[in-house]
């Protein structure tokens, strides 16, 4: 079986299970670590998007 | 007025122990979690939390490091070997192995031979190898538990 992603859906999965060891591993307790592992997937597809739309500045 | 000498001297023998109280304290039954937790943390991702009856933390941490790595393997990623000659291989190898068990049975198993003509193939390697970075950071955190230094 292989399995075939666009470069979106990897940087998500990639994103989603980066941030829940994050937010585990960094943080005390319960609140702060959903916190933090939000905080960090936002930080991950916002850092795509950025990175993305630069890359298609630089293109033009 | 300013302190005297030995008034200084038991104010500081004060907050001394006062530090000293909140530090964790070291027992030998934590000495030896501290030790086995992070070897089976890094042998079986989440293991070493779930050794130590932090069960939720355990079960995410174990179904994202695994999930992370078999998605690697299923976008045919690299697995590296211990010794290719060069440097970045060897890097890899060192986040690779950071996976422990699932290092080890990808390996017998002969999997993770990759497909470089695939630029899938190439986010499947980064998959595997962060998947092993994450584990040893679950490691360490196992580690922190058992000392007390983390609840």
């Amino acid at each position: 079986m292989v399995l075939e992603l666009s470069h979106f859906s990897a940087a998500l999965l990639f994103a989603t299970f980066a941030s829940i060891v994050f937010g585990i591993t960094q943080r005390d307790n319960a609140r702060d670590m959903v916190k933090y592992g939000l905080y960090c997937f936002s930080l991950f597809v916002g850092g795509v998007i950025v990175a993305g739309w630069a890359m298609w500045l630089l293109r033009r | 007025m300013a302190p005297s000498g030995k008034n200084l001297g038991t104010t500081m023998d004060r907050q001394n122990r006062a530090a000293a109280a909140q530090r964790p304290q070291v027992t030998p039954a934590n000495t030896t979690m501290a030790v086995i937790a992070p070897a089976l943390g890094w042998l079986i991702p989440g293991a070493g939390h779930l050794v130590q009856k932090r069960w939720w933390r355990g079960l995410l941490l174990m179904i994202s490091i695994v999930t992370m790595f078999v998605l690697g393997l299923l976008m045919q990623g690299k697995v590296y070997g211990f010794n290719t000659g060069d440097l970045l291989d060897m890097l890899g190898f060192v986040g690779d192995v950071g996976a422990g068990g699932l290092y080890i049975v990808t390996r017998a198993l002969d999997g993770g031979q990759g497909a470089i003509h695939r630029a899938v193939a190439d986010y499947g390697t980064k998959f595997i190898i962060v998947a092993g970075l994450l584990n040893i950071i679950a490691a360490v955190d196992a580690h922190h538990i058992a000392l007390g230094k983390k609840a």
